[in-house]
């Protein structure tokens, strides 16, 4: 449980560590919460020559409404997003799922911008963000990049991500009073989801459905199309490509989506 | 006179500490400046050690063709690097009974028999240059068929040990036929495969141990594990050298659950390192080795066959075992024998004939975990009733009192060749199901039923018995009161986090009137305590406490002889309280400390149950599941567990938590996989179902108290009744959720996909019977 050897630079502001992003590229791995990282380090599944810590950026730290918008800072905590004032108004689906991720002390370090950049299709907030339809911004030294969630990940832990950027910010509409649910299936209280669906304003968001958190698209058609929710969530598991391992099997993860679909739908429409 | 002077001594003691909630003296130090466990001494003897890694084997079952470890020896802070040809030791046998041909080397040399297996070991100035230098260690391996499937191993299709020419480690009456007439005469006859899946241990201390040898030729070793003096045998056994040569001393240990009973291979091999090199050698393995490497429990495939009439009554039941050795027969290879003797539980059932063959697989060993054998046994007589009484139509628990063994039949000698000390099963049952309102429950069941919700509530009886002081019966005891007042206990049955410290001092107490703050309760030290059985099975205060208890007794009877002379009166009219001999009614005296001063001031004592006790009790689980996704969660769980005579309802309660939580776990939650390659999925605590305080609802205990003959406290175990008790009480209840859509069987753990599965197989065989067997390997 002790990580290969590596190099470490915790840069005082964003400015260095694209400045290290940029000299460095794939051999550097940046560490926010490190609550995925260091697991996956000290196994030596993992092996950065250099890790670029920007966990104490407080410039990378915020929440604020921004026209139609909630910008928040990659380096904002689970915790920070779970309480936060504005989110609750703004975005309550985001606080809630923050919720969910962990245990306290996951969350206390976790970040927002760093649970998207990991491209886990387990974990929860990817999945949330992918239902509300935001964006998520990139930054280089060549400058920044708005690349909306829907073509942000390309499988599983990968994403459009270029070496030398930096997941600085993600950008939410503020859904406001639209109807919104999310639901984690899990073994266990603090245990990465079975399967879980997210809910808001009729989009689905799936979690470990597939190599990348994925909408369902063909249950959202039906919404639209005036379908039953019972009928629009037998539809929810339509392309989707689930894993199979010890705590189910794809047929299984399928049968939870349209299970879990339907819940998260009756809740968030009928609340 | 003498006997009311007694008796009233005796009431004044009962008044005092026996029986009340002391708080752990021990857990100031634990919650504050933290235990002192192996991996965190500091003795300057240790100055310089050196630290082991273990270079291990990544796959399940292969040929060695190639070690090389010359990138190893050359790297940073190496100091030695050995392979098993380096070692000049006899490859032990790990289990006696074991088939010739399956020892295990010290260090693999021709092949690995499973994922984790030690094959090279590293020694470096620090730990973090082990890691690095391990990876440099250059192993080829000729792949060959992994063994995980239990009756493909019985099979020998595919032979781990070639010169053993079986996969067959031993077995327990395997040597007569099953008896084809057992059933005659029954009006209904079940029978069914049962999976009683694999655990790990998962202490949170790993396996660590620490080794020095001194000028004199004698070798040190720290080591965590749960009897000092086994393992000091152990060491000295597989070193070739005189016992007198070993000194093993434990720390604080961070748990074992059976799993750290005695020494494993690696604490020898530590101590030889540390004889090779000259040096201290340290080692602490990482949660990960831990998980591979250290003995995991249960394992068995069990199939049950119970036959009766339609009134209920049981006429037969057969029990026949295949259980997994993993590859290197050790204790779990005699635990098959304890479920045989438990096989009829509390039931007194005419006929009963059981065996068991244990086979070596590609997985790691199997050791003794919480129960050790016993739970294994009741999940199979307590699914058997079951189904017996979902076959015949009748209430589980009906069936049950019906066939319990009748309170007046004590001593009462089973089928399976024990004999229970006490037992009042009906009444346990009675009171569980007076305490859990089971009528109540069995309606609001009817009405949801009924109503067809997705939530469902499923109601699971067990009733057990269990065996506790086991194996060895004597446990030495020394009390000794100092000149300044304190006195020191010396006990070999050391603790891993039952709180022996508080327990023996409130035994020590009882007698000497000595405030527990004074008194030290000292353990785990072999040149200190040269005897001892350590705390295993449930044995700790029915022996050791006894003993402890029984020395101070001694000790008062001297101190009173010793004061008689001294004040020049009668030994009868003398009393012993608050740390003082008194002539009774008067404030003449002397106090037990001023008599130490005199002259030493120790009793040493042995204490012999000649027999182990028989606890009971019984347990009623509520579970809901959600019948879409299948997830069981425990609700309530009420228990009865009856250990006589509680010393301290603190400890006592703490002890049926713990096991009431391992017991709910194996019923939902946990269970060591292994894919058909032989490798290990459930390696971390990610994927390992290892609960949390979120995952189990408060537990509802209920007193029942009655005492064994065999110890003057009348006390009996109580560390393991949880889970023998729980396990099938909530694996029932799962079942009973789901019964009235077909389903007569799920496999432990009851995950959600199992319980989904087999409701879904249910349906879609028109609501007939069946089940979801688990992964059976």
């Amino acid at each position: 449980m002790i990580p290969v050897g590596f190099a470490y630079e915790r840069p005082d502001a964003v400015e260095g560590a694209l400045e290290l992003l940029a000299e460095h590229g794939e051999d550097a791995t940046v560490l926010a919460g490190g609550h995925s990282l260091l697991p996956v380090m000290k196994l030596r599944l993992g092996t950065p020559e250099l890790i670029i810590d920007i966990g104490r950026l407080s410039e990378l730290s915020y929440v604020r409404v921004e026209g139609d918008e909630v910008a928040i800072g990659a380096g904002t905590r689970h915790h920070a997003v779970e309480t936060s004032d504005v989110v609750a108004a703004e975005v309550p689906l985001l606080a809630a799922v923050a919720r969910t991720v962990g245990d306290p002390q996951v969350r206390h370090r976790g970040t927002l911008g760093g649970s998207l950049a990991h491209a886990d299709p387990a974990s929860d907030l990817p999945a949330a963000v992918l239902a509300l339809g935001g964006t998520v911004v990139l930054r280089s030294l060549r400058g920044d990049r708005y690349v909306p969630i829907t073509a942000f990940y390309t499988g599983v832990f990968s994403s459009v991500r270029e070496p030398d950027e930096l997941v600085v910010e993600v950008r939410v509409p503020r859904t406001g009073g639209a109807g919104w649910a999310y639901e984690k299936f899990t073994r266990r209280a603090n245990d990465w989801a079975i399967v879980g669906v997210a809910v808001v304003d009729g989009r689905v968001g799936l979690v470990n459905m597939g190599s990348t958190p994925l909408r369902a698209s063909a249950t959202e058609a039906a919404l639209a199309e005036g379908a039953s929710i019972v009928d629009a969530a037998m539809l929810a598991d339509r392309d989707t490509d689930p894993p199979a391992d010890v705590a189910g099997t794809k047929e299984y993860r399928r049968h939870l989506a349209r299970v879990f679909a339907r819940r998260a739908l009756t809740t968030a429409i009928v609340a | 006179m003498t006997r009311h002077r007694h008796h009233a001594r005796d009431t004044l003691r009962a008044m005092s500490i026996m029986g009340t909630r002391v708080v752990r003296t021990e857990d100031p130090v634990f919650l504050s400046r933290g235990a002192t466990y192996t991996d965190d001494l500091t003795d300057e003897r240790l100055t310089g050690a050196l630290h082991l890694t273990f270079v291990r084997s990544p796959l399940a079952h292969a040929t060695i063709t190639a070690v090389d470890v010359e990138g190893a020896r050359n790297a940073p802070g190496v100091v030695d690097v050995v392979t098993g040809t380096d070692i000049d030791l006899v490859a032990p046998k790990l289990f006696a009974g074991a088939a010739d041909g399956m020892e295990r080397p010290w260090l693999a040399t021709d092949k690995v028999r499973f994922v984790g297996e030690p094959v090279a070991a590293v020694l470096t100035e620090d730990s973090y240059q082990g890691q690095d230098a391990a990876d440099l260690v250059e192993i080829d391996y000729d792949p060959l068929p992994a063994v995980v499937d239990l009756r493909a191993a019985a099979s020998d299709e595919v032979l781990l040990f070639e010169s053993a020419g079986t996969n067959t480690s031993n077995g327990f009456g395997l040597g007569k036929q099953f008896d084809e007439h057992l059933f005659d005469g029954c009006d209904v006859v079940v029978t069914r495969e049962i999976v009683n899946q694999r655990l790990a241990a998962a202490s949170l201390e790993t396996r660590a141990a620490t080794a020095v040898w001194g000028e004199d030729g004698r070798v040190t070793v720290w080591c965590s594990t749960q009897n000092a003096q086994a393992a000091r045998d152990a060491i000295a056994g597989w070193l070739g050298i005189d016992v007198a040569l070993v000194h093993v001393i434990t720390p604080d240990v961070g748990g074992g659950f059976g799993a750290k009973i005695g020494a494993d291979p690696e604490f020898a091999l530590v101590a030889w390192l540390a004889r090779r090199t000259g040096r201290p050698v340290r080692w602490s393995e990482t949660r990960s080795e831990n998980m591979t490497g250290m003995v995991h429990g249960r394992a068995q495939l069990q199939t049950v066959t119970i036959g009766g009439n339609r009134e209920g009554d049981v006429l037969a039941y057969r029990l026949d075992v295949l259980a997994d050795a993993g590859a290197y027969p050790r204790l779990g290879s005699l635990l098959p024998y304890f479920t045989r003797m438990m096989a009829p539980g509390v039931y007194d059932i005419p006929k009963v004939e059981s065996r068991a063959r244990v086979v070596v697989t590609t997985t790691t060993s199997t050791g003794a975990y919480r129960g050790a054998g016993r739970p294994e046994a009741t999940a199979a007589i307590e699914r058997a009733m079951d189904l017996f009484a979902a076959e015949i139509g009748l209430d589980p628990a009906e069936v049950r009192r019906r066939n319990v063994i009748d309170p007046g039949a004590f001593p009462f000698r089973t089928k399976g060749g024990a004999v229970y000390d006490t037992g009042e099963y009906a009444q346990a049952l009675d009171k569980v199901l007076d305490a859990s309102g089971y009528a109540a429950l069995r309606a609001e069941q009817a009405v949801r039923r009924e109503r067809g919700d997705v939530v469902q509530l499923g109601i699971g009886v067990s009733v057990f018995v269990e065996i506790t002081g086991g194996g060895a019966f004597a446990e030495d005891a020394s009390v000794q009161v100092h000149p300044d007042g304190t006195v020191t206990v010396l006990t070999g049955t050391s603790p891993h986090g039952q709180g022996h410290a508080t327990a023996w001092a409130m035994l020590a107490h009882s007698h000497l009137g000595i405030p527990i703050e004074k008194i030290t309760v000292r353990h785990g030290d072999t040149d200190l305590i040269p005897r001892g059985g350590g705390t295993m099975g449930s044995r700790s205060l029915q022996t050791g406490g006894v003993a402890v208890y029984q020395a101070a007794g001694e000790l008062v009877e001297v101190a009173k002889r010793r004061a008689a002379d001294l004040l020049e009166a009668d030994v009868d009219d003398l009393v012993v309280a608050d740390g003082a001999v008194t002539v009774v009614g008067t404030t003449t005296g002397v106090t037990l400390a001023e008599l130490a001063g005199r002259a030493e001031l120790k009793v040493d004592s042995v204490f012999d149950s000649g027999a182990p006790s028989f606890p009971f009790g019984a347990h009623v689980a509520v579970v809901e599941v959600d019948v879409e996704s299948g997830k069981a969660v425990v609700d309530r769980i009420v228990t009865v567990d009856d250990a006589g005579p509680i010393l301290n309802p603190l400890l006592a309660e703490g002890q049926r938590h713990g096991g009431i939580a391992q017991g709910i776990s194996q019923a939902l939650l946990e269970e060591v996989v292994y894919d058909a390659d032989g490798n290990p999925l459930t390696a971390t605590f990610v994927d390992y179902g290892f609960p949390s305080a979120a995952e189990l609802p408060s537990f509802t205990l209920v007193d029942m108290a009655t005492p064994t003959h065999l110890n003057p406290l009348g006390a009996k175990g109580i560390g393991e009744a949880g889970t023998i008790g729980a396990t099938p009480a909530v694996q029932s209840a799962v079942i009973d959720a789901v019964s009235h859509l077909g389903v007569r069987h799920i496999d432990m753990p009851a995950t959600p996909v199992r319980v989904w599965e087999a409701i879904n197989a249910a349906r879609g065989s028109g609501g007939a019977r069946v089940d979801t067997a688990g992964s059976a390997q």
